[in-house]
């Protein structure tokens, strides 16, 4: 007993404090400084942002700063983001059941059809997809610069990814389970519903997240497949922005900051689960 | 099943086999002209057009290769005993949560040539020792430079996520492996080179293939960062393929696609099944 619990908190050696302290340092000026750039910028007035340098603003002005990016083409930015939630929402919530069901079936089952959608499943990995064909195919079904159009893209595109990590996954969940369901009279809808989808839990969570962060951000397939002001996005805004206030800093930086926001506030939040999602379901990816 | 089938018929392969043909003709999207090879001979003489393969490349096998090696030393780092890991995984997986645009335009100003913070760092640096110099031209150099330091830029964003999948697979590695070969006198180097690679494959597979792919077909960055310029010194496959759509040269912008698509098939399926064969081995 008393050789068991000693065993179980062996010393822990750390590293070096110097070492870790450098990796601090090393880290934090990498990857903390651009983002203080952001912060510090969007919250100066129009002269000294002006001057790009790297210093906190005297005076803060990131409310007003903020506001005026809101208020900017008749609150555009607001639009713009009702756009992208809905769009990013939807089409997260669609590639997860779709995507989800697929991997299920394609394990399971071995047969002609399975083999070929495995085949298919690495095509669209690897082929880029093609555009303009794209956009005349959606012409004819009458989806072309519509949400719903844009929604199905993005689950297309992002549906090969998601239904290779799910068949990963459910390679490692036994049989026996489906069959003792199917026993007890558990079927079809019921028996993916009930029994696997939520033992998918972990790798749906790292599916959820890597859709959720490409979608969110997703500049080049609303360019292409959504044109038009009020189907802008918020990356199409920062774009557009960019060409209108060029040297505007704070107010490009005030944009910048808001987009950033999203992901910041997420990630305060989900920190240990995003991190733990991720690495759940990517191992054999 | 069948909705996943439907969408990728609908979205995926018909487009795909509409492209090979619409990329002989020029096209309006509301009619069409069949022009021949017309499209993918225009597209090889053009001399900027060329610069994007050879970009398309350097981009791609940059970008991978130092996300390979930067990823598996940082994912070894922060799997070691640490008493800040949570922090600095944190801090180096947050990039590769944000905008690929936002990014692009605070490198775009942190580089300006002129302006920008990282030139007047160097040349406040330079002046003390007695030098002078404008600093580099990171984004509007002549030659290489403006589509490295776009790949640096990629690496930074992108690092994170290749460090997390490299974590992922440590992780599964058994901690006896570890042990036994502590009490065979291993040092930590020889464990990294002995333990930690070999069994780590897997994951540094999925990080090349991803990564590769990733660095083959995109264009944001370069696009937030230099629009492709000065001139069509940045430019790349898909972005080029981008503005002869905005130009309204669909025809040409298809045959553009269909380059892409052989390009990117022909380059990747040899690596993956020559990865697969080291798996295999391993």
């Amino acid at each position: 007993m008393n050789l068991l619990s000693r065993k179980q908190k062996p010393k822990v050696k750390y590293r070096s404090i110097w070492v870790e302290i450098g990796a601090i340092l090393v880290t934090s000026i990498v990857f903390i400084f651009p983002f203080l750039f952001i912060l510090f910028t969007a919250g100066k007035d129009a002269k000294s942002a002006f001057k790009l340098e790297f210093s906190i603003p005297e005076k803060w002005y990131l409310w007003e700063n903020l506001l005026t990016v809101i208020q900017a083409d008749k609150y555009l930015i607001v639009r713009a983001t009702y756009n992208t939630l809905v769009l990013t929402i939807f089409s997260v919530t669609l590639l997860v059941l779709i995507s989800g069901m697929t991997g299920y079936v394609i394990q399971r089952k071995t047969n002609r059809v399975t083999s070929t959608a495995s085949f298919m499943v690495l095509t669209a990995l690897i082929i880029p997809p093609a555009i303009v064909p794209t956009i005349w195919v959606l012409q004819q079904i009458g989806l072309y610069k519509t949400m719903t159009g844009m929604v199905l893209i993005e689950v297309a595109y992002g549906m090969a990814f998601a239904i290779l990590i799910f068949r990963n996954f459910v390679a490692t969940i036994p049989r026996e389970l489906d069959e003792a369901a199917i026993i007890d009279g558990c079927t079809g809808w019921a028996l993916y519903f009930r029994i696997i989808f939520p033992l998918l839990k972990p790798v749906t969570l790292t599916i959820i997240i890597i859709a959720t962060v490409s979608i969110f951000n997703d500049f080049v397939n609303p360019l292409y497949f959504l044109p038009g002001e009020k189907n802008a996005t918020l990356q199409q805004t920062l774009y557009n922005f960019q060409g209108r206030y060029s040297t505007q800093w704070h107010l490009l930086f005030a944009d910048i900051l808001y987009i950033t926001i999203f992901p910041l506030v997420a990630f305060i939040f989900f920190n240990k689960k995003i991190i733990a999602g991720m690495t759940a379901g990517s191992v054999k990816g | 099943m069948y909705p996943a089938f439907f969408l990728y018929v609908l979205l995926f392969f018909l487009p795909t086999v509409v492209s090979l043909f619409f990329s002989l003709t020029r096209w309006s999207l509301q009619d069409w002209q069949f022009v021949g090879l017309d499209n993918f001979v225009m597209y090889f003489q053009e001399a900027e057009l060329r610069i994007g393969f050879r970009n398309t490349i350097i981009y791609a096998v940059l970008t991978s290769a130092l996300k390979v090696i930067i990823g598996l030393y940082l994912a070894n780092f922060l799997t070691s005993k640490l008493r800040s890991k949570d922090w600095l995984r944190s801090v180096v997986f947050f990039p590769t949560l944000v905008s690929t645009i936002g990014v692009g335009y605070t490198f775009g100003v942190l580089l300006d040539p002129f302006e920008g913070p990282v030139n007047k760092g160097i040349r406040a640096v330079a002046a003390n020792i007695g030098l002078v110099t404008d600093g580099p031209g990171w984004l509007t150099d002549a030659n290489l430079l403006p589509l490295l330091s776009i790949a640096f830029v990629d690496v930074w964003k992108g690092v994170g996520f290749a460090t997390l999948i490299y974590i992922a697979g440590m992780a599964s590695i058994g901690r006896e492996y570890y042990e036994a070969s502590a009490v065979d006198g291993a040092s930590a180097r020889r464990q990294f080179w002995s333990i930690t690679v070999p069994l780590v494959r897997p994951a540094m597979f999925s990080v090349i293939i991803l990564s590769f792919i990733g660095g083959l077909r995109s264009f944001d960055l370069i696009w937030a960062m230099t629009n492709g310029g000065p001139g069509f010194i940045s430019d790349v496959i898909a972005s080029i393929n981008y503005k002869q759509y905005q130009a309204g040269f669909y025809g040409l912008a298809t045959a553009g696609n269909v380059i892409l698509f052989i390009f990117v098939t022909a380059l990747v399926i040899p690596l993956s099944r020559f990865l697969n064969k080291r798996e295999v081995a391993a």
